[in-house]
């Protein structure tokens, strides 16, 4: 059995704001009988263009009504640029959590709010599957956008979380290696877009102890986290004539990918963030 | 609230008699059956008769055809492997597309050892696919694992035609009877079966316990190595209380055989024609006539199985479903999927087992509790 929140179980018995608004100016459907759960969500917006009425439609499991019940209620009164913001993560965390094969109800309680609002853009629904990329899971008809969206909202590192999360990869299994391939493509362009983001810092003209201290908060806060999440860590050792000196720790030791990650991941983010005259290497 | 408990494929009551039987035998004669003073000699004598009370219930001429494991899927395990492993140049398995994972999830780890399984298909009904089992023979075929009675549909397959072909072709047959044994007569002095795996806990037994019949003659390796019990097939400390729970049960099962038939069957075929007759859009999955007399499943269209469960479950109605949300996974339950049971209802099937146990009173209250149910689903699914 599950082990749902009460919240779930109470959206689940007592589901808000059931139906069809009718006249509406948003109408989004997701999902199918195939795949097991479908939402059809619909809204009406005011005079202020806030959301006045949102109603749904639900086949699936008790936390895919649940979830629906839970996003209508989320989006009353929302304008359309708040709606546009609210993300799985939201919904979850409405209902108190849901178990981790069951975040996909989440996610697409989210899908189904993005194609009601492209719907009233104006966007057909085979326009916005057409924007979103190719089909990556062929099975649950889920896009690449669908899943790098997943992925970077809930920072997934695993295949089987991506399945949790968007069903992808759940039937036959044949896209898995396309999967794996995405989350290390979003992974990178994480953090080339965070080295874009950031400010050059006249690093090189600190002391060595600042300097230190600068690149063990850098590596406490943007780059262990991530190890961590992978059961890998990182030991500062040392920093000499722009040489910084790293020791991987956990999963990270050994691992084949270590190489790479020393390159792509840690000494890019270094570069970006202090100084592009920094090098990283492993001892 | 009072529990409505219909999920008796899953797990039954363990039955009065049989926990009365068992009851003296954890504090009062606690014995080791192996130890040479009397206090755990004198416990032999039970287990012996369990054993008797085990073949008779399968119509074993002999006892020491029986040996005791933990339940359903060790006697799998223990059959499957042990022919393989007395066999080891034959490479090839039969088995059916809808078999329990014990045997279905083995076939799939002996599939990555460099194995060949032949999966027989079924029809829409749930019925085998007896000519595509004939063709499938091969000289290297090592077994035929293959269902008495399905777990999910309660479809009998035609077990003593399957014996026999097995026998003119000289391939061990083993079949998993968890799910028949109790409900139907077994005689594997008529029918050529050479090993049959059964579950205490499917019969009104106890939990964690089992037997494998195993035909005299039959070359099999030990699955389980350890000391000389079970005649040095079956290492371990017997199980003692539920061992001799299990020969009970199995004495009751012979009592209320009858039963099954008529008492059971009386009240599932009310539940099912009930459900049929006050709920539209439903559907039965599998053979009507080839089935348990105990066992319904039923397909509710649009509308998935766990959120039925879970509504069932608000007025004490305990079933159990084959879709994908109930299993964690994401699609339907393999048994729905080999029977081609199109996806509008796979999502929405519901098991409901039976056991002498039920009452008139308790189906009719889930016949009451249940339109109500599928309507207010129904209302909130999106497809009509």
């Amino acid at each position: 059995m599950w082990d749902y929140t009460d919240k779930v179980k109470d959206h689940f018995l007592h589901p808000r704001n059931i139906g069809e608004v009718e006249n509406p100016d948003g109408v989004g459907e997701v999902g199918s009988l195939a795949c097991g759960d479908a939402l059809r969500l619909t809204f009406k917006l005011d005079a202020n263009k806030r959301i006045s009425e949102a109603k749904f439609k639900t086949f699936g499991c008790a936390s895919a009504i649940a979830s629906s019940s839970a996003l209508t209620e989320l989006i009353k009164g929302m304008t359309l640029e708040e709606a546009e913001k609210v993300t799985n993560k939201n919904i979850a965390d409405y209902l108190g959590g849901l178990p981790e094969a069951k975040m996909h109800c989440s996610v697409m309680g989210r899908e189904a709010l993005q194609a009601a609002i492209a719907y009233y853009k104006g966007i057909k629904p085979e326009q916005k599957k057409m924007l979103e990329g190719k089909i990556v899971c062929e099975c649950f008809g889920v896009t690449e956008k669908e899943i790098r969206d997943a992925v970077k909202i809930n920072h997934l590192t695993t295949v089987e979380e991506v399945t949790n999360y968007t069903k992808a990869g759940g039937g036959c299994g044949k896209c898995k290696d396309d999967i794996a391939v995405l989350i290390k493509k979003v992974f990178l362009e994480a953090a080339e877009e965070a080295e874009n983001e950031s400010k050059p810092t006249p690093f090189d003209m600190l002391t060595n102890i600042q300097k230190i201290k600068q690149v063990a908060d850098l590596l406490d806060q943007d780059i262990r986290p991530t190890l961590q999440r992978d059961g890998g860590d990182l030991e500062l050792v040392d920093l000499d004539d722009n040489i910084i000196y790293i020791k991987l720790r956990g999963a990270c030791s050994g691992c084949i990918g270590a190489a790479s990650t020393m390159k792509d991941f840690i000494e890019k983010k270094i570069k970006a963030r202090l100084s592009p005259k920094l090098k990283v290497k492993e001892i | 609230m009072k529990t409505i408990y219909l999920d008796n494929n899953a797990t039954t009551r363990v039955a009065d008699e049989v926990l009365e039987e068992m009851i003296p035998f954890f504090c009062e004669r606690y014995g080791n059956p192996s130890s040479m003073h009397s206090f755990g000699g004198d416990i032999t004598p039970h287990i012996d008769k369990a054993r008797e009370q085990c073949a008779k219930l399968i119509g074993a001429k002999r006892a020491s055809d029986i040996i005791f494991t933990s339940g359903g899927t060790e006697s799998d395990n223990t059959a499957i492997l042990g022919v393989l492993h007395a066999n080891p140049s034959k490479k090839h398995i039969i088995t059916s597309a809808v078999e329990h994972p014990a045997v279905r999830g083995l076939c799939k780890e002996l599939l990555k050892l460099g194995y060949d399984v032949t999966e027989i298909g079924v029809s829409e009904n749930g019925l085998l696919d007896m000519e595509g089992l004939k063709k499938s023979f091969r000289p290297d075929t090592a077994i035929v694992s293959i269902m008495w009675a399905n777990n999910e549909t309660g479809v009998l397959f035609p077990v003593e035609e399957i014996a026999k072909l097995c026998s003119e072709k000289e391939v061990p047959f083993h079949t998993d009877a968890v799910q028949a044994v109790g409900k139907v007569s077994i005689n594997v002095e008529k029918t050529p079966i050479d090993l049959l795996s059964t579950s205490g806990h499917k019969f009104h037994g106890p939990k964690g316990v089992g037997f494998l019949y195993v035909r005299r003659g039959l070359k099999l390796q030990p699955f389980m190595i350890g000391g000389h019990q079970e005649r040095g097939k079956r290492g371990g400390t017997e199980n003692v209380p539920s061992i001799i729970g299990m020969g009970r049960a199995a004495e009751l099962s012979m009592k209320y055989m009858d039963e099954e038939n008529t008492k059971v069957r009386k009240l599932r075929d009310r539940l099912e024609n009930g459900i049929l007759k006050s709920v539209q859009k439903t559907t039965v999955h599998g053979d009507r006539v080839s089935r348990l007399p105990n066992t319904s499943n039923i397909g509710f269209e649009n509308i998935e199985g766990e959120s039925i469960l879970l509504m069932l479950n608000e007025y004490g109605v305990c079933a159990s479903s084959g879709s994908a949300c109930t299993s964690g996974s994401l699609e339907p339950s393999h048994v729905l999927r080999a029977m081609k049971v199109p996806f509008t209802r796979a999502h929405g099937s519901i098991r409901f087992s039976l056991s002498r146990y039920n009452t008139e009173k308790e189906i009719d209250a889930t016949l009451e509790y249940l339109p109500e149910i599928i309507e207010k689903l129904r209302a909130i699914s999106p497809f009509k």
